[in-house]
């Protein structure tokens, strides 16, 4: 098998624990569906894409809903600069993201499953497609599933085709429905009026990948991990500035600090969590913990030490930002050509301290104005950088 | 475009109606086999697509320029994107498409003249524990260097 595909020896609490390929969508099939919701919520799982939206709450909106036609889909268009756990999870712990859909599928009372895969990860949808056909012929996917009469479940995959803002759930729609991926106004929600209209529930990878191990061990044995209000484990894709990049399956509420020594951070200056539409940490923040409820993230943990410009950090992520804004609301289109005019002013020296508060003030404007999420986090490393950096770069020329 | 390009498009696109279900929510599928098998979607192509799928011409070609991997201009026999995001970037990306410029003498987006080569920027391949990256037709390399990356990039056809 080609080594991209090849299991790691990776341990961690949950998911990088061990599994038997199917036990849980075989349990499930035995199981209440109102029991299934009782027990994700009592495990106090929350969406692992970005937002930790409560997945009992959408599960029960969409099992609730009354439609011919209900849909799940995998989010696995993973384009959040710095992280690639999703990746890992699809390329090898394939079957666990595949039994979360059908389990998904089971509580809302879908028929269909979607994957809507990256273009940027087109190398593994044969892969994915293989491992579809293997749950095919043994039964788990496909017409009267585990020998169900009453359920049919199957799962097809869609390629991206390089956008960034259609990791957003409405906008993945409008790309499924063979449209612009531009976002659509919320409400209605995906859980009412998603793909073609009908309810949908639009889930991450690893909040899918999650699902198996509740159903085996149990919500209150989830719960245990974690902090309070975000409970379990989170996988942390780590990159930049240090000795041991790579995947983290680690408890939520780990400190920085922790997550630094864990993979040989030295001399280090910065951590941008949550991507580039995360927030940037200084050092003497270092002690803040990760966590829905302080510094939270999708995945993405970015590491700079002391050599790195915190000016080049900034511009980079404004470049992307003015790159990947769908162009449809006012706010993020010209907002964000106006942060990244800003920073080069800043370069070139050519700004005032009164102008650039004028572009926070507008950076503001843009995160309650903004159509979507990526207008209305765009500016957070604009503001972050500026504020915790202010000395490295407004003293720097 | 002659008469046995267009005949060649022409049955291409009946073959993808069979293949998927002809509306438009195929609409992207159908225009990356397309694009898979002549390179990019030109003009004559979109309107028979279009016509297939019941919507007007103008959609197709809008869907088209918004995705950044979709093409309706011809480009290169080989793409070959590098990732420019940050961690690539201070991991040595910057000087590894600059030595591509120069040695190829083209910008970001560009083609050879020969036709050889298409040359682009992408923000983070998701292999940021390998960075730098790079993604030659749809195939990926890690840890790349200066040197690895010209290597790749001279040995293609
Ligand atoms: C600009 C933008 C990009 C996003 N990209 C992704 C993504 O790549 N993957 C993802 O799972 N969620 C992404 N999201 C979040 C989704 O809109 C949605 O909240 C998520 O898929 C819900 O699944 P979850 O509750 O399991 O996290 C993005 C949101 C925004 C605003
Ligand atoms: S930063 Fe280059 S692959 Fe993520």
């Amino acid at each position: 098998m080609n080594k991209l595909f090849e299991r790691k020896n990776r341990t961690g609490p949950v998911l990088f624990s061990e599994y038997e390929k199917g036990s849980a969508v075989k349990k499930a099939l035995l199981t209440d569906r109102d029991d299934i919701l009782l027990e994700i919520r009592e495990s106090g799982l929350r969406g692992r894409g970005g937002a930790g939206f409560p997945v009992s709450v959408k599960w029960m909106l969409t099992a609730a809903a009354n439609s011919p036609q209900k849909f799940v889909i995998c989010n696995a268009d993973e384009g959040e600069p710095g992280t690639f756990k999703d990746r890992v999870l699809l390329s090898e712990y394939p079957e666990l993201v595949l039994e979360g859909m059908i389990i998904a599928g089971y509580t809302v009372g879908a028929r269909k499953g979607i994957i809507y895969l990256r273009a940027e990860y087109s190398y593994i949808k044969d892969f994915l497609q293989s491992k579809i056909e293997e749950m095919r012929s043994d039964g788990n996917l496909g017409k009267n599933i585990c020998g169900r009469k009453d359920f049919d479940f199957d799962i097809s995959i869609r390629l991206g085709s390089g956008a960034y803002v259609c990791g957003e759930e409405t906008a993945l729609i409008e790309s499924l429905e063979g449209h612009r991926g531009e976002p659509r106004n919320r409400p209605p929600f995906p859980v009412n009026t998603g793909y073609l209209g009908f309810p949908t529930v639009v889930n991450n990878v690893e909040t899918l990948a999650s699902v198996p191990h509740i159903i085996n061990k149990g919500g209150e044995w989830y719960h245990k991990f974690g902090t309070g209000k975000s409970s379990g484990s989170k996988l942390f894709s780590v990159s930049g500035d240090c000795r041991y990049p790579g995947v983290y399956e680690l408890q939520w509420g780990i400190t920085i600090k922790e997550l630094l020594d864990l993979c040989g951070a030295e001399n280090t200056k910065a951590v941008q969590i949550g991507g580039a539409s995360g927030i940037c940490i200084p050092e003497s923040e270092f002690s803040r913990q990760i966590s829905f409820e302080d510094a939270s993230t999708g995945g993405s943990v970015m590491v700079f030490n002391k050599n790195r410009k915190m000016i080049d950090v900034l511009q980079n992520f404004m470049e992307f930002f003015t790159e990947e804004s769908c162009g449809q609301c006012t706010p993020c289109r010209i907002g964000n050509v106006k942060l990244l005019e800003g920073v080069n002013m800043i370069r070139n020296n050519e700004y005032s301290l009164e102008y650039i508060e004028k572009l926070k003030e507008l950076g503001e404007t843009m995160k309650i104005a903004s159509k979507c999420g990526l207008g209305q986090t765009s500016p957070n490393p604009f503001i972050s950088i500026l504020n915790n950096f202010k000395d490295e770069i407004f003293g720097m020329n | 475009m002659n008469d046995i390009e267009k005949n060649k498009r022409r049955e291409f696109v009946s073959e993808l109606m069979n293949k998927y279900v002809p509306d438009r929510t195929s609409l992207l599928p159908i225009l990356q086999d397309f694009q898979e098998k002549f390179g990019y979607i030109d003009e004559y192509s979109q309107q028979l697509i279009a016509f297939e799928l019941d919507i007007h011409p103008v959609e197709v070609n809008s869907v088209i320029s918004f995705y950044a991997f979709l093409y309706d201009k011809p480009v290169g026999r080989n793409i070959v994107r590098i990732c420019k995001n940050i961690v690539c970037e201070f991991n040595g990306s910057k000087e590894i498409s600059d030595a591509v410029i120069k040695e190829f003498k083209i910008n970001p987006g560009e083609t050879t003249p020969d036709g050889k080569l298409t040359f682009e920027h992408v923000n983070c391949f998701g292999l940021c524990d390998k960075s730098p990256s790079m993604m030659v037709n749809g195939e990926i390399f890690e840890n790349i260097n200066k040197e690895s990356a010209l290597k790749i990039i001279k040995e293609l056809k």
